[in-house]
């Protein structure tokens, strides 16, 4: 295989004049990391909504909150990303489809990312939300009725605060996933971290470095998520219940 | 004479199953400790969740205090009913520490006020300086003694425990048992507590109801269950004890094989009548000098006394309690004597709730 390596590459000026490679790259990173974060916003608050419905003595909700999950697990992500993208617009009325198609560059592929993404790991963080509350056991919710608390009130002090420490690892997973899922929006033109790694390839056929340093990157990040979340973990363990401590689990 | 708890009549069943509560009807004064005891499945937890406000009744009443709480179709929601529980498992809050526990129930009250009480009802269980710690570095009965504080601080008109010591080893049960006694006569607090140890029940309650089936057979002190049970199971459930036949003779007496047995004026029996008397252990002596004896079938050895089971000549089993110093060998004949103050004797064959009871001085 004939092939130039040239690591020097990252200080070059890129074709489109907006810098050297490595400063494409990290406004590349500056994308996914505001897509990420955007999405995992609406991902925890529609997740944990969903969640504590999936949980209620309401009926309706639970089955509204189960057909949700289903349906947003079970459609893989990329024809989620093109639903949001290209179907979604033409579904809504003719002024504000066209108004979100001509919604100028990033924002009419970050919008549409954002929305999949978090749509897209609401489901998951709902799963989560639910296990987490269901390892309760019953006599909580019952000990919060016997203390004058109402049912909201009961999820509120005592139900999620103890479920969201639970669920803290699994939900650690679900934030870098979303980091890394996230480069699929490349697919509706958004210029992230990868599909900047796949311009520079194209522009200077420096292919493995151009992917070397995307995936140095995506590791970089996750591992510092790695660490941030482990760092929340511990400051909001409680003593010889949840936390580093009781790994072995037992009394 | 006020009553803090009535319950009429109260029925209830999970949907679709069977009856739990059958016909219960109680009433606890002011101040009083009742209990309500049985095997497990009986329903009595169901009465305690009913109480509560967690279930909704169908059928019969409940008052608090003189104002009904529950009625079929119409119920005062839990959180509004003041009624504190406790639970089997203590279901501590584990993100909270004690202090916040205890104080859980207080969020009406400033600052200052909530940990006054809070300081108080630390004192009050014995562990004022642990008020920073987390319910799972405590041991099960120091759990136990937070949980009675949480549901204490506010004030309840009425306190529930649900089975609250059977997590406990049983020595720790007996201390506790008697602690919470003490706390709740100190607080002149109202409750009512479900178990399946009588020996619990015997120790806290003023009044104790045996439960079978969804029902209460028995509401009563402990020593009218033990002495004078009005049947069968109550006779079988509370204390030991067999039943011997004997049959209503003329002269107001009921012949057995282990002689003659007063019959009380009052007794629906009549002279001819097959029954079952109820012997104690207590009820049986041990005497040298009678002429009636047994041969010892088995002891068991108890510390202070020792419990014989002896058999008559007709094979018959009865059980004693003789002093631990008397310590005779299996296959052994000793003289006993019967000595029953309550005699206790059902009709041969009859169901058990309907059971006659009699009694002599």
């Amino acid at each position: 295989m004939q092939y130039n390596w040239n690591w020097k590459i990252f200080w070059e000026m890129s074709p489109d004049g907006s810098g050297t490679y490595l400063s494409t790259l990290f406004v590349g990173l500056q994308w996914t990391l505001a897509t990420a974060l955007s999405a995992w916003i609406i991902a925890l608050v529609i997740g944990s909504l969903l969640g504590v419905i999936r949980t209620s003595p309401v009926k309706w909700a639970v089955r509204l909150g189960d057909a949700y999950v289903e349906l947003f697990r079970n459609i893989p992500l990329l024809v989620q990303m093109f639903l949001w993208y290209f179907v979604l617009p033409e579904l809504m009325p003719k002024a504000l489809g066209t108004a979100i198609k001509q919604m100028p560059p990033p924002w009419g592929s970050f919008v549409p990312a954002v929305l999949c993404l978090g749509f897209f790991t609401a489901a998951r963080v709902a799963e989560q939300v639910k296990a987490g509350i269901q390892t309760l056991p019953r006599g909580q919710t019952m000990a919060g009725t016997a203390m004058g608390l109402t049912l909201p009130q009961t999820y509120r002090f005592i139900l999620l605060p103890v479920a969201f420490r639970i669920i803290l690892p699994p939900l650690t997973s679900e934030f870098m996933n979303i980091i890394k899922n996230s480069s699929v929006a490349l697919t509706i033109g958004l210029l992230e971290l990868t599909a900047r790694a796949r311009a520079m390839q194209e522009y200077s056929f420096q292919v493995f470095e151009a992917f070397t340093a995307a995936t140095l990157i995506y590791i970089i990040v996750n591992i510092i998520v790695v660490f941030g979340m482990r760092w929340v973990e511990r400051k909001v363990a409680v003593p010889g219940f949840i936390g580093p401590q009781v790994a072995g689990g037992g009394h | 004479m006020s009553a803090i708890l009535t319950i009429e009549h109260l029925r209830f069943a999970y949907r679709g199953g069977p009856l739990v509560c059958d016909d219960v009807s109680l009433s606890l004064e002011d101040g009083e400790i009742g209990c309500l005891l049985g095997p497990s499945g009986c329903g009595k937890t169901t009465v305690l969740r009913c109480i509560s406000g967690l279930e909704q009744i169908q059928a019969g009443r409940i008052a608090l205090n003189g104002t009904w709480i529950a009625e079929p179709g119409q119920s005062l929601p839990a959180e509004q009913r003041r009624v504190g529980l406790v639970f089997q498992d203590y279901a501590l809050f584990p993100h909270l520490t004690i202090a916040d526990n205890i104080g859980f129930g207080l969020r009406d009250l400033d600052r200052t006020a909530r940990a006054v009480r809070v300081g108080e009802l630390l004192d009050v269980i014995q562990l004022a300086r642990m008020g920073d710690r987390y319910p799972h570095e405590l041991s099960g009965g120091q759990k136990q003694r937070v949980a009675l504080a949480r549901a204490l601080a506010p004030r309840p008109r009425l306190l529930l425990l649900d089975e609250p010591f059977s997590n406990l080893d049983v020595e720790m049960r007996e201390k506790l048992g008697q602690e919470v006694r003490a706390i709740l006569k100190g607080l002149n607090t109202s409750a009512l507590m479900v178990t399946h140890d009588q020996h619990e029940a015997f120790a806290i309650a003023d009044k104790v109801g045996v439960m079978q089936a969804g029902r209460i057979e028995q509401w009563d002190t402990a020593y009218n269950l033990y002495h004078r049970p009005v049947s069968r199971f109550v006779a079988n459930f509370v204390g030991q004890g067999v039943l011997i036949d004997g049959r209503v003779d003329a002269e107001d007496k009921i012949a057995t094989e282990l002689g003659p047995l007063p019959h009380c004026a009052h007794c629906d029996l009549t002279p001819g009548q097959a029954v079952q008397v109820l012997l104690r252990p207590d009820d049986i002596l041990h005497d040298d000098a009678s002429d009636l004896a047994a041969e010892v079938a088995h002891k068991a050895f108890r510390g202070a006394d020792i419990l014989y089971t002896l058999k008559l000549a007709s094979g018959t089993r009865v059980l004693s309690l003789v002093p631990s110093h008397h310590n005779h060998a299996l296959g052994e004949k000793i003289g006993i004597r019967l000595e029953i103050d309550h005699v206790v004797a059902f009709p041969t064959g009859q169901e058990m709730s309907s059971a006659a009871r009699m009694e002599s001085a």
